[in-house]
């Protein structure tokens, strides 16, 4: 009996939390499009999200690509398809991986900061002030900061993906002795264009998902110090979670 | 006019404000967070240009019951009516615009911290698109107001507390709002800082003409600012009246807050031990 009342409990909180997320999606669109519109405020974001992150994303993805080449040239030498592994690193780094690593490294990053920021200003009546001079906390924290993120995230992953094929070629050619021009050969023999554009748009729902999740877990914050601590680690694991959970779905449905 | 009774227990001075025209009204007023309950059936009218001081223990909803004015929170029954416009009819947009009649000034503050003192103060008159130049001159006169010129530039978090609160209420009277609400502008404050913001207030009384709600706990500041008082106990007002009335009272309620004592009918969780009972019997 114990289990079912649990497991109701996890279940209705999951839904409240959907609720809340498209209630939530639904307003921050409404505010988008109502003036007065702050340029200078969605600069600061693009700016936080966007080129803050630059080094975060670059050595991850560089690592990624360098990894990837160094396991995929080992395994595939088994069976003497080693010409291979140029092509097998710019498909999972541009499908999957440069997107996905982008978005959770953001989502540490730059999700946890918003969650904090604005679970501060709850706590400290900072978004209570806004509201009393006649300023939707939506429109003035939210939407500049999701906007941010829906944009810059594509970038990112676009900067991704050149590095980590970087990556993966000084590892090739460097360290393993592929030759350098049939190895960046190989890279662009399979790869298309839908294979770059379907990882920049789950980069820009990624950016979606993880910023909206971080500003609700903020506005929402209550009981001190403690509640922003709370709402920033929630931040990071629900914002990571649903990036993982949103990238089956959409890779699966989409692509 | 609200004619009804309050409770039982309320004695009712003439209560100065009735014969002005009412600027807010509440109407029982009732909200519950959870099973507690802070609001249960609070009734009270602020004339025009009058102020009224809100007094209660800690902990009792006076800034629940404060933000219900502005329309920060929304009562789980009952109406606050503003120039006679129930806020909670009003679209989002509508009641947005009756915010800026109000001019809140927040317990610490509530200054916003990624700005300096200038673009707090200047954040309510650029919302509404006012030239530069008009800002600078109304920023300064603002903080020359509440005594504190020339920290344009410092942060919030290189002010002392007092200071912090007299540029949240250059930020409340920036736009020129006909309401003032502070919201226990000098708890926590050394007793010297406490009358000086108790003298801002009153300056700023007389000088802008606009009708005031202040929530506090303490008698001096009450005595020093109000036209009326009301005390706030158990979700409902237990006294509303003029100051003398106030200190004079012999209602029991009244009594034991103007004494500070800690027995008496507002003392919920607190309770003498009978002497010799010992900790753990």
């Amino acid at each position: 009996m114990r289990f079912f009342e649990a497991l109701g409990r996890v279940i209705l909180r999951f839904l409240e939390e959907m609720g809340r997320f498209f209630q939530m999606l639904g307003r921050v669109a409404g505010w988008t499009f109502r003036p007065p519109y702050d340029g200078s405020e969605l600069m600061r974001q693009m700016v936080r999200v966007g080129f803050d992150s630059i080094p975060v994303v670059f050595l991850t993805t560089l690592f990624t690509g360098a990894v990837l080449a160094l396991q995929t040239f080992n395994g595939f030498a088994r069976f003497h398809a080693e010409s291979l592994v140029g092509s097998v690193v710019a498909l999972s780094l541009t499908r999957e991986l440069s997107p996905v690593l982008t978005a959770l490294m953001v989502t540490g990053r730059v999700g946890s900061a918003m969650a904090a920021e604005l679970g501060t200003m709850r706590v400290t009546e900072q978004i209570d002030a806004l509201t009393a001079l006649a300023t939707e906390p939506v429109q003035y924290l939210m939407v500049p900061r999701v906007l941010a993120s829906i944009a810059m995230l594509p970038l990112l992953v676009l900067l991704g993906d050149a590095v980590g094929m970087y990556g993966g070629y000084l590892v090739a050619v460097q360290l393993l002795g592929a030759n350098p021009v049939t190895y960046v050969e190989n890279s662009f023999q399979f790869l298309e264009i839908s294979d770059v554009t379907s990882g920049i748009i789950k980069a820009a729902v990624f950016g979606l998902i993880f910023s909206l999740i971080a500003c609700i877990r903020g506005y929402y914050t209550e009981g001190g110090a403690e509640g922003v601590g709370r709402a920033t680690t929630r931040a990071v694991v629900a914002g990571s979670l649903t990036v993982l959970f949103a990238d089956f779905f959409l890779t699966k449905l989409l692509f | 006019m609200e004619a009804q009774p309050l409770t039982s227990q309320v004695s009712r001075g003439p209560a100065p404000g009735t014969r002005r025209r009412p600027k807010i009204r509440a109407e029982k007023l009732h909200k519950a967070f959870g099973p507690k309950v802070v609001l249960d059936g609070v009734d009270f009218t602020v004339g025009e240009g009058e102020s009224l001081v809100i007094v209660g223990p800690s902990g009792t909803g006076k800034s629940v019951l404060l933000k219900h004015l502005i329309g920060l929170i929304r009562p789980d029954a009952g109406k606050v009516f503003v120039d006679g416009e129930d806020v909670w009819a009003l679209s989002d947009r509508e009641r947005n615009g009756l915010r800026k009649r109000f001019g809140m000034a927040f317990q610490e503050g509530a200054l916003f911290d990624s700005m300096n003192v200038f673009d707090n103060v200047a954040f309510p008159l650029r919302r509404s698109g006012r030239p530069a130049a008009a800002v600078r001159a109304r920023v300064e006169e603002c903080l020359e107001m509440v005594h504190l010129p020339g920290v344009e530039g410092r942060r919030p978090s290189e002010l002392s507390g007092g200071m912090r609160r007299r540029v949240g209420f250059a930020r409340a009277i920036a736009h020129e709002p006909e309401i003032l609400l502070f919201d226990e502008p000098n708890t926590g404050l050394d007793p010297i800082m406490t009358d000086v913001i108790n003298e801002i207030i009153l300056e700023l009384k007389q000088r802008l003409d606009v009708t005031i709600v202040t929530i506090t706990h303490h008698i001096a500041s009450a005595r020093k600012i109000a036209d009326r008082v009301a005390l706030l106990h158990g979700g409902k007002i237990l006294f509303d009246g003029a100051p003398d009335e106030f200190l004079q009272s012999d209602h029991p309620a009244v009594r034991q807050f103007v004494q500070g004592s800690a027995e008496g009918p507002l003392t919920v969780d607190f309770e003498r031990k009978p002497a010799g009972a010992s900790e753990d019997s």
